[in-house]
């Protein structure tokens, strides 16, 4: 497993290849191309907001505007959803790759994870953009953690990826509980609900347990919130748990990874 | 000398997964049975205790049936999958000409898929780029190569991801089947290309269902049948003794297929035989069991609309047809310009004075190649009693390759049916030579001083 580990990083020239191909493929034929990646959180914040101002106002204190913190975290998460989505068909999408070319199969979830990645970065600008409009400007030893956010979620998510794009191939149902468990997780981290609204208090165990709160605490702290980070102990937590995760979600694959060419 | 590929005591078993294909997770996480359901149900020998190695710089052919693990065994050599038992050992960069174009992005263009593709096989991007005007030339898309993948026929499809393949350089080259890609004039620069690679030093597995591209290239050959190696080494040897059995298993299928026929038609005939066993019962245009072309030149008018079937008043009749070849031994498969003889064995169930023999041929079109019988050859029948035999003898069947069925009759001179049996025994005329047409005419050619051919021993 750890030599296989270690050819990974021997593909890192494939792997991005693949991913770029993946992002010019996706806009390829559009008028737009590549402008649909700052279009998108756009309209997404357009709807949010006239949502939540106009049709049913939330008007809980420290987060306004209402719409940009939900984009700080609602952005992470699309990067998450998209990429454990595409990540879980990629094996059976790249049958002929694994069947006919002495290929890494590894390769193909991990390319779903960066190149929803890669999204989420040309997402990023808009936020930024528009926090210095509503002059909330992100404090730039916040965004020092930055980063390491992205990091963690980085190894939480590939470890998830590989783990289901594995088992994808041989239960295909995976995918369809996959897209009802995610709505169910979305709505169960605070993204469109801050972590410290009073109704959410209660179920804070039922909270902490869940990765993705973290992570989008985290988002919200660095990004919309003023103040010190101080959610990194969680952080930090999460992210040595998913290095445990990417080690037993690359074990998985691994394992099973002499059928895929049997099964697919 | 270590050699570039070896396989030891290769077994390939591919486990069938049963109905767990589409188990649901669900179930298998109630039943607790997830690490049961990954482990297969029934298993299928792909490929059984295979042993083979082939040194480095030489030509190595793999040639059998569909099904008999060929594939599998290139598989192995490409490190696609892994054997079950025994080692595969390859040296050197190896590419695999097995699905050409496999990972190409239809929405990218084909500059760009040339670029990840060859990467996918193992190249730097130093190299493609040095690489990548001979890649383009070679697949002959100069035009396209800017267009996106999704717009290309199937066989510039094929051109380009042939062209990756070849020049990513490799040590050990692995092709299947691939030389069916693209017109004429390309299979030929494939076929130039290996024979560069071949002289350049270079290890090349040739998986093939085209015995003469084996026995034209390759050093040495495997035969596998259901998985296990029958026969190996010298490619013409190899290939003889897999034509042979190929032969048999025909000729056991051209047998069945007649014994079919002939069953089939027993039932409708006896029934026919038994309410016209008088002559005077039978009118010579019979209606519903007995067709028009009953009439006994209609074989040679009515060659468009041909079944199979038996008729007749069996006054006399034809018990058993065999088809001879040189050796007087029955035989389904012919080889063109080799004698063959049909033998009937007849029965006069009283003596009869008016009888004509005929016989005809007819390819699978349909079409009548050649039809006679005694009457036309001007024979005078005089009498007929009791059991006898007749033999219809061929010097030379110089027929085309292909299926030929097989009309055998006994009747009166006035074209009154005894016995007619129509189309049903087969047999198939092979050849070499993939000429074309219903018959060949024994020909030679002749050329005046100006005209040279290559390769001037190897044409018959």
């Amino acid at each position: 497993m750890l030599s296989n580990l270690a050819t990974l990083v021997r593909y890192r020239g494939l792997i991005q290849s693949l991913v770029a191909r993946e992002l010019k493929a996706r806009y390829r034929g559009s008028v737009l191309g590549f402008f649909w990646s700052f279009i998108n959180p756009l309209l997404l914040l357009a709807i949010y907001s006239f949502i939540f101002t106009r049709i049913m106002p939330n008007r809980v204190e420290g987060v306004q505007p209402y719409a940009l913190f939900m984009l700080c975290g609602i952005l992470p998460w699309t990067w998450l959803s998209a990429a454990l989505t595409e990540a879980s068909g990629s094996l059976i999408a790249g049958g002929n790759l694994i069947k006919k070319v002495l290929f890494p199969a590894e390769v193909l979830p991990i390319v779903s994870v960066l190149a929803n990645m890669v999204h989420f970065f040309l997402a990023l600008p808009i936020v930024i953009v528009f926090l210095f409009l509503y002059q909330r400007p992100p404090d730039a030893w916040d965004l020092a953690w930055f980063p390491v956010v992205v990091l963690v979620q980085l190894v939480f998510t590939t470890g998830l990826a590989l783990a289901l794009a594995a088992l994808t191939v041989h239960f295909r149902d995976i995918r369809d509980i996959l897209a009802n468990l995610l709505m169910l997780w979305f709505f169960s981290t605070p993204i469109i609900y801050p972590w410290f609204q009073k109704e959410v208090l209660p179920y804070k165990l039922f909270f902490d347990v869940n990765p993705f709160t973290h992570l989008a605490i985290s988002y919200q702290e660095i990004l919309f919130f003023p103040g010190p980070f101080d959610h990194w102990r969680w952080l930090a937590a999460l992210g040595v748990a998913s290095v445990g995760l990417f080690l037993a979600g690359y074990w998985l694959f691994d394992r099973l990874r002499d059928s895929f060419a049997e099964v697919v | 000398m270590t050699p570039a590929i070896d396989l030891r005591d290769v077994t390939k078993i591919y486990r069938r997964y049963g109905g767990r294909q589409f188990a649901t997770l669900k179930s298998a996480l109630l039943q607790r049975s997830i690490l049961r359901d990954l482990s297969p149900t029934e298993t299928f020998p792909a490929l059984q205790n295979v042993t083979f190695s082939v040194p480095p710089g030489r030509t190595f052919g793999v040639i059998g049936r569909n099904g008999s693990g060929k594939s599998t065994a290139l598989k192995l050599v490409a490190g696609i999958t892994k054997p079950t038992s025994g080692t595969v050992a390859v040296r050197g960069r190896i590419s695999a000409l097995i699905e050409l174009g496999a990972g190409f992005h239809p929405e990218i263009s084909g500059r760009e898929n040339v670029f990840i593709n060859a990467v996918m096989l193992g190249l730097s991007k130093r190299e493609i780029t040095r690489r990548f005007d001979d890649i383009v030339e070679f697949a002959e898309l100069q035009n396209f190569i800017d267009a996106p993948v999704k717009t290309y026929s199937s066989g510039m499809y094929m051109r380009l991801g042939f062209a990756v393949a070849i020049h990513v350089d490799p040590d050990v080259l692995l092709v299947d089947e691939v030389l069916a890609v693209g017109d004429e004039g390309f299979t030929h620069k494939c076929l130039d290309k290996f024979a560069e690679l071949r002289r350049l030093g270079k290890t090349i597995l040739l998986v093939t269902h085209s015995l003469g591209l084996v026995e034209r290239f390759c050093d040495e050959a495997l035969w596998l049948d259901e998985g296990r190696a029958r026969a190996s080494g010298d490619p013409r040897r190899v290939v003889d003794a897999y034509l042979t059995a190929v032969e048999k298993t025909e000729q056991q299928q051209l047998a069945a297929t007649t014994a079919r026929a002939v069953a089939a038609t027993r039932s409708v005939a006896s029934a026919v035989a038994g309410g016209a066993s008088a002559r005077e019962a039978v009118p010579l245009v019979v209606p519903a069991a007995e067709p028009p072309e009953a009439k006994p030149d209609g074989e040679l008018q009515d060659m468009f609309r041909v079944v199979e079937g038996r008729w007749g008043s069996r006054e006399i009749e034809i018990t058993e047809v065999t088809l001879l070849d040189g050796g007087q031994q029955p035989a389904f498969v012919f080889h063109s310009g080799d004698p063959m003889a049909v033998r009937l064995k007849v029965t006069a169930h009283a003596p009869a004075t008016d009888f004509v023999f005929g016989v005809s041929l007819f390819n699978a079109d349909g079409v009548c190649c050649y039809g006679t019988n005694t009457f036309i050859e001007q024979m005078d029948p005089q009498s007929l009693n009791g059991d006898a035999e007749v033999t219809f003898a061929v010097d030379s069947l110089d027929l085309v390759e292909g299926t030929y069925k097989l009309d055998v009759a006994v009747h009166t001179c006035d074209g009154y049916p005894y016995d007619y049996h129509r189309l049903l025994y087969t047999f198939r005329v092979k050849s070499r030579t993939p000429d074309v047409g219903i018959y060949r005419p024994r020909h030679s050619w002749t050329f005046s001083a100006g005209v040279r051919f290559k390769g001037g021993p190897e044409r018959k």
